[in-house]
Order: C-alpha cells, then structure tokens, then sequence
C-alpha cells in the first residue's frame, strides 16, 4: 500500500503530519496525548497549531482510555469539523465497541494508529516517565518485552491497529530518523491527497509482527496459566476480592462499562436494614462494604464479551486485585464462544444483541 | 422428608408459557417437590444474569430459567436472546470454578403441565446429589 516517509523520529513524524493537516485545513483540532506538565501527560484535545508541539503521541503511557474520552466527546453528536485522532489500537478497539453500543459516533474522525510496543503503569509518571524511554525504544529494537510494561500489554496480540486510517510502523523500529505512515483506508487518501512529500510503496513490519505476537503468546500462556482461574470458586472468589475497597474504580476506568445508571451505583445495591437483618440472620456476620464477589463477577458477566483487554482496570485498582487478568483470562473465553474479538469490525454486531434461531442447544432443555 | 433437606431453587418463570405450564400442573392436581420458589417474569429474557448471580451467591441450592419454546417467545424472539445470555453466564461460572450444574435453562409451554413437574423434579434430584450450595458457609462474602 501507500505510504508516507518522513525524515524524523516518530513523534515528529506524526507531529508534520498534522500541522500539514491543519495547514491546508484538512483537519480542524487534533486528539492526542500531549505533555501537560513537567512530569505528566494526558490527553488532549488541540485547536490551536502552534500546541502541537506538545503532543507526544508515543510515549509509553495510557492515562485514560482513548475510547472512552472519543465517546464523551462524540455520543449525543458527531464533532462538527475533522479531528485526527491519535490513539492506540485497543482504544480504537474500545471506541469502536462503544460505537456498536450507541456510546459514540465515528464521523468526523481521522483515526493515525501505530503497531503498538504497549505502556507502563500511569504511576510511572510518578518518578518521571522519561527516565524508561531509552530502554523502551532499545527493546522495540530488539523485539523483546519489556518486564515492567503493564501486563495487559506484555500478553497483548492484537497490538496491530488494523481499523486505523493511517499507520505509522514501529515494530523493531531502529533509532533512525527516518518513519513510515502507511496509508490504510480510502479516508485516509482523501487526508492526504494534495499532501507534498515522498509517497513510497510500503507494508507491515510482518515478520516482525508475527515475531512479536509469538513471544506475547507465550507470555500469555504463562501469565493465564500461573493464574488458576478456573479453579477460584468462591474460595478463590472471596480471597482473590477480599481486599476490594468497592471503589469502582475499575469500573470507571473500563472504556466498555459504559451504563450511566450501573446498578453497583444505584441505590436499589444498597442493603437496606431488613436485607442487612435477613443475612446476618442467614449468616451470622456481614463483609462491608458488602457484595464485592457480585459485583466483580457481575461485572465480568456484562463487559467480558466487549472487553478489549487495554488493561485500564488493574492499573487503576489501589488494592492491586489483578482484574484485567481474571477478566481478559475469562473473557477470552466468552469470546471463542461467540467467535467474537471486540472491535475487529465495525459492522460486527456484539454477541449479545444478535442471535442465531439455530444454536448453544447444549446449553437449553 | 424434611422442609430442610430439599434444596432451594430459584425459578423464574416466563409469564406467557412457563408460569401458565405451571398453573396447569397445579390445576391438574400433579405432585412435584416443594424447593422452586417461583418469580413470574414477564419474559426469560427479562432476566438479568445478575438476577442469577446474586440468587447463587445468597446461597440458592438452584436457578432455573425457564421461558417458552424457541420461535414460540411473546414477543417473538426474546428466548434467543435469553439462550445466548444464559450461554455466557454459564461459561464464565465453569471459567471461574463456580458450579455451573446449578444453573439451568428449560422450555416449557403453557399446556406442558406434565413437563414443568418432571424438569422441577429432575432438577431437585440432582441438586440433591450435588448436596448444598457451598456458599452458603461462606460468611465473608
């Protein structure tokens, strides 16, 4: 396919893109991660060109769910003027979910994506997130993973941003100043059609890719096998949430769990005394707060079909609780079920809100 | 038998076939155990698969879902859905070494009085085999 090759480190590659967008009024405003203060970033929307400067669409870092925040912006009405959107490929995948669900709307969106090498927990920029650059662009070279990446992102093998417009090659990328933006979709064109510069024929870093996604495999096979899900029970249940401070934190993080009126929020989840007298009747004690066996297993049961594995709930859980783990572990699961990967397609209906006349009878009598 | 040795099953019935197959039982004067405590919903595909997690987790021995047969649904294609949702629940309950055996999905019309009783029945034995919800000693849920 086409492909865009600009003499700059990645970054900046990305960077020219844009501005050259804006320059001839392709776009009108820029979504992407930028700089926001001396040690942290964040996402942010940009109008103004001369912000650019401050986006850093590669660094190693995931501070919210690109999908989620499209989905604020866009669910009651589409943006107005073209946005070209930065995000990583499991927040497209999220967005595109929260689009099947009615939680946001794609018009308007110029999605610049790139094969991703994964991000390190949000509390690295704690300590200053600059200080992990030199070894994470080094193991991109290489092809290894890195140890102290999140795990979602060590296991993950759906790094390759397959419904993005336009993307920009970085599997065993060198430090050479020279990157690749392929141009994927017929959008994509339209952006970039009267754009001066080098067009070259160009493809996927394929057999870096399939290297890559052989080692994540394995990686995953250990993690999900060092993680005896299958045999928690609800000993395993209660050990494993015991230490659940039902902030729902994860909840909140989770770009799926999507509901504005979540029932673990709602006062009909409250005890009320005569609920709170019956169990302690039945049990002789109570855990407060209560329920947080329901509500993780009740939250696994509505989001495991959707979940896109971004990792966002381990890394916001204070008490540690492994949750991408045991939902990623048992919503791959699901998936196979359905023979479904949350946002491979647009045009893929979610499991759940579609049906086969003719199908599960073991499961019926 | 004692009250105390049954088990406890959940059930909830769907309005149009299932709680009418098991008015019929009950007009026809046929015995069954007494463990179901019925929940008349309006359709199966009304319930939640919280509905069922949090009756297995208060400590029902059962739940059963039952709703009209596939193509007979009310409104037409609610008991599809129902399968599907009740396919995932059981899925992730065997993922998470719950015991799936205690959930069951049953088609029953409103004129298979007869069936209602022997799936009620069928059930309450094998509950009885599996012996007590566990989770029941679980105090610290």
């Amino acid at each position: 396919m086409k492909a865009l090759k600009i003499s700059k480190l990645p970054d900046d590659a990305i960077r020219e893109l844009l501005l050259s967008l804006f320059e001839r009024k392709k776009i009108g405003g820029v979504f992407a991660l930028a700089k926001t203060n001396t040690h942290n970033y964040a996402y942010a929307l940009i109008t103004n060109k001369e912000l650019l400067k401050n986006i850093t669409p590669t660094i190693p870092l995931m501070p919210a769910n690109a999908g989620k925040l499209l989905s604020r912006l866009t669910m009651i009405e589409p943006v107005s003027t073209p946005i070209a959107v930065v995000v990583r490929p499991c927040e497209l995948r999220a967005l595109f979910e929260l689009v099947k669900l009615e939680q946001a709307k794609l018009d308007n969106l110029l999605f610049v994506s790139f094969t991703c090498s994964g991000v390190y927990p949000t509390r690295f920029m704690i300590d200053g997130i600059e200080n992990k650059l030199k070894a994470y662009w080094e193991n991109i070279r290489t092809g290894q993973i890195l140890q102290d990446l999140r795990e979602s992102c060590r296991i993950c093998e759906n790094f390759v941003p397959d419904n993005a417009d336009i993307i920009l090659t970085l599997m065993g990328k060198d430090n050479s100043n020279e990157s690749i933006l392929l141009i994927k979709t017929e959008k994509g064109k339209n952006f970039l059609e009267d754009k001066s510069g080098q067009l070259i024929e160009a493809d996927l870093e394929l057999k870096k890719i399939e290297n890559m996604r052989s080692k994540r495999i394995d990686e995953k096979k250990r993690v999900f096998a060092d993680l005896k899900t299958e045999d928690f029970g609800i000993k395993g249940l209660t050990e494993i949430f015991g230490r659940c401070i039902n902030c729902h934190a994860c909840s909140k993080a989770c770009p799926v769990c999507y509901c504005k009126l979540c029932y673990f929020e709602s006062s009909e989840s409250e005890y009320s005394s005569s609920t709170l007298e019956k169990e302690l009747n039945k049990r002789g004690a109570v855990r407060l707060p209560t329920d947080t066996v329901f509500y993780h297993v009740g939250r696994l049961i509505h989001v495991g079909i959707t979940c896109v594995g971004c990792g966002m709930c381990s890394d916001a859980c204070p008490t540690s609780i492994p949750v991408f783990t045991i939902f990623n572990k048992t919503a791959e699961h699901v998936q196979q079920l359905f023979d479904y990967i949350p946002g491979r397609k647009i045009d893929e209906q979610i499991p759940l809100s579609t049906f086969n006349k003719k199908e599960f009878e073991e499961v019926e009598d | 038998m004692t009250e105390d040795s049954l088990p406890r099953i959940v059930g909830f019935l769907c309005k149009w076939c299932s709680y009418a197959g098991a008015d019929l039982a009950g007009v026809s004067r046929l015995k069954m155990p007494a463990s179901l405590v019925p929940i008349r919903v309006m359709c199966s595909s009304r319930v939640n698969p919280l509905f069922v997690l949090k009756a297995f987790l208060s400590g029902a021995d059962g739940i059963l879902v039952t709703g009209c047969h596939p193509g007979d649904c009310h409104y037409q294609d609610g008991n599809y859905y129902t399968r599907r949702r009740f396919a995932l629940t059981q899925k992730i309950f065997k993922e998470l070494g719950l015991e799936a055996d205690r959930i069951r999905l049953s088609w029953i019309s409103a004129s298979e009085g007869k069936r209602f009783v022997d799936v009620v029945t069928e059930f309450t034995e094998n509950l009885k085999t599996m012996g007590k919800n566990s989770i029941k000693a679980e105090i610290f849920l």
